[in-house]
């Protein structure tokens, strides 16, 4: 059998498989009935709801022909690794990791690691450019995270300003 | 004359230096995300929102709604310049903007689009202020029952209106709604799908989810095309003023877009975007003046009329907010969250608890939109320049604004890790087509429908025709029932593909 909708076969799976998790979840609590909702009782429902959609949604890009068959094309591994990788460091660097003893090395150092690494993702890497930019954004967020909305952040690792 | 009163009390707050600079700041930074191609009135006031904490809650509400008709205006002017939606809600007047563009009539498209959703605005801030008082009245007499179906009703519209495939829309919604499950039940205290975790306790943030998967699963497919297919191109602008034969094509144009725009504003579900494709479809179908040039090569009235039409709905889509305390879409669902920020409870009873907020909400969108007229017309050539700032200066401030944003509504790294996840999941949706705008709606409303749910089968002892014995929820089921078939119905199916398709 081919699959006619590679998007769709890919999507209908997805419903499936969230909506099965999550009403095999909600089934751990109590279901209780209609006039007396447990707190199991709508993600049921819903879980049940979302599996069938995605069956019906499956079935579909099996049988209903498509212009091209949807391909979903390839992934672009090397922004989507990079971009989150910006983001987790850039939450590491900040808030200090406990499990590895990575101290909090506050908003500076964060801003610059976090434009570096995000750069990474884009077509051309030059140095001196980012450096800039980085200290560009990490100037611009001082003033208006810390001086003007004043927000709780630390700006300097802990090491030092402790 | 309730009505001058009202709006005198809003005019009253809205004219306070404060509030007027807040304004001011939402149009401003509106348009320039408008201009912007990639960075949507969504992501953006999801990153504000965090920002908005320290402000009084009716700056704070001024602001956000200044970003999002905002965005409406510099929308158009991409699109006209650079053949570029810079806003989704502009993707059709690309079709016969850019064309006048082409043949040096920047100008004039420009300006039909400027004064057309001026005006626009002007009747969709009178609509909003005329239809808000009867229609909290009307919600006052709303039960569980009625706000149950209405949610349906709103989920459906926004299912309808979506663009793609119903099925995979459906599908949204309902995992929306079931990641709105996440975190304590508020009747039984249980903690639901929290794998144990403190930090899921209170739910996942909102924000959480919509810088994920519009912030940074948007940058990750925007990096992923290459850089050609990303190129703006900036076109010379001459003449601003469109000729008298302009006017008179324009004008029937935009009465017609300003009115299916405010309809469909209002209507749960619709909102900018949708009023844009049924306007220039509308358009379409009227018949061509002698001498007129046809759609498609850059006829006015392709510019005009869905340019009307999407500040009309920019507009009218906080009359469902404002008085039922119902997000008819993605942009207002934030506003949900802006609003519980400061405490306020969207609904009825923001008109007689906060009605200088209310009021001057209203007020302060007449002034936003005088505002926008004055800032986009003469700063045209500085839009043109900022559209030349390369994007790989903007994505990594992009991210770093995204990640600010999450990390700073619980100052808790956990946040950031959420938001790594649904980055990678917001590309997986881009990558299977699937919309996540429903996904947003049904997140909101996940929570309260099931709230609504039990409450009205409770009172009725767990029997479920309470839905259709009562009047009013039985009415908006009916139309929920309507506008379903209609989508399925062979010809309009179609057609909605057609008017789709034609971006």
């Amino acid at each position: 059998m081919n699959i006619k909708s590679q998007k769709d076969f890919f999507s209908g799976l997805l419903f499936m498989c969230t909506g099965v998790a999550f009403a095999w979840g909600a089934s751990d609590y109590t279901i209780g009935n209609g006039a007396r909702m447990g707190p199991g009782y709508f993600p049921l429902v819903l879980g049940i709801l979302l599996a069938v959609l995605g069956a019906m949604l499956t079935f579909k890009a099996l049988v209903v022909e498509t212009m091209d068959g949807d391909p979903i094309g390839r992934l672009a591994w090397k922004p989507l690794f990079f971009i989150i990788a910006a983001n987790l460091v850039f939450g590491a660097l900040l808030g200090g990791l406990a499990p590895i003893k990575l101290p909090a090395m506050g908003l500076v150092a964060a801003i610059y690691a976090l434009t570096f690494i995000a750069s990474l993702a884009g077509d051309a890497f030059k140095f001196k450019e980012i450096l800039v930019l980085a200290s560009v954004l990490a100037l611009v967020s001082y003033l208006a995270f810390i001086l003007l909305l004043k927000l709780p952040f630390l700006v300097w690792p802990a090491f030092i300003t402790a | 004359m309730d009505l001058i009163a009202n709006l005198s009390l809003g005019f009253g707050v809205a004219f306070t230096a404060q509030n007027l600079m807040y304004a001011f700041v939402g149009c401003l930074l509106g348009t320039l995300i408008g201009v912007l191609p990639g960075i949507g009135p969504l992501a953006t006031i999801a990153m504000l929102l965090p920002a908005t904490y320290a402000l009084p809650p009716v700056a704070a509400l001024i602001m956000l709604a200044g970003i999002y008709y905002g965005a409406q205006y510099g929308g158009s002017t991409t699109a006209i310049l650079v053949n570029l939606p810079g806003e989704s809600s502009s993707v059709v007047t690309v079709i016969d903007g850019y064309q006048m563009a082409r043949q040096g009539r920047a100008g004039p498209a420009l300006a039909a689009a400027g004064l057309g959703s001026f005006f626009a605005g002007c009747v969709g801030t009178l609509i909003l202020a005329a239809f808000a008082a009867p229609l909290t009245e009307l919600a006052f007499k709303f039960g569980p029952a009625e706000y149950f179906s209405l949610m349906i009703l709103g989920l459906i519209g926004a299912v309808v209106l979506a663009s793609g495939s119903l099925l995979k829309a459906v599908g949204m919604i309902v995992l929306g709604l079931l990641l709105g499950m996440v975190g304590t039940d508020v009747n039984s205290g249980v903690a639901r799908f929290t794998f144990d975790t403190p930090e899921l306790t209170d739910g996942i943030g909102f924000i959480v989810i919509a810088m994920g998967v519009f912030g940074y699963g948007e940058i990750i497919s925007n990096l992923s095309k290459h850089e050609s297919e990303r190129q703006v191109f900036t076109a010379k602008v001459s003449g601003l003023m469109p000729t008298k034969e302009d006017f008179k094509n324009m004008l029937p144009a935009v009465l017609r877009g300003t009115t299916l725009g405010s309809i469909l504003g209002i209507l749960p579900g619709g909102g900018a975007v949708m009023a844009a494709f049924a306007a220039y479809t509308l358009e379409k179908r009227t018949r061509l003046r002698p001498g007129e040039v046809p759609f498609g090569k850059g006829n006015i009235r392709g510019v005009a009329a869905p340019e009307s039409a999407n500040n009309a709905g920019a507009q009218t889509s906080f009359i469902p907010l404002l008085t039922l305390g119902i997000p008819p879409n993605a942009v207002m669902a934030l506003m949900v969250g802006a609003m519980t920020i400061h405490n306020i409870q969207p609904g009825p009873q923001v008109m007689t608890s906060n009605p200088e907020l209310f009021w001057g909400l209203i007020a302060s969108m007449w002034i936003g939109n005088a505002m926008l007229v004055v800032l986009n017309l003469p700063l045209i050539g500085i839009w043109i320049k900022l559209l030349s700032v390369p994007y790989r200066w903007l994505f990594p401030a992009i991210v770093l604004f995204c990640a600010v944003g999450v990390y700073s509504t619980n100052n808790n790294t956990f946040d950031i890790w959420m938001v790594g996840l649904f980055g990678m999941v917001g590309y997986l949706f881009h990558k299977l087509g699937m919309e996540p705008a429903p996904l947003l709606l049904g997140f909101i409303l996940g929570p309260m429908m099931e709230e609504y749910l039990r409450r009205a089968l409770l009172l009725s002892r767990g029997d479920w025709s309470v839905f259709l014995t009562r009047p009013l929820s039985a009415g908006l089921l009916a139309a929920a029932l309507v506008l379903l078939v209609l989508v399925l119905m062979p010809s309009v199916k179609s057609k909605r593909e057609e008017a789709f398709i034609e971006d």
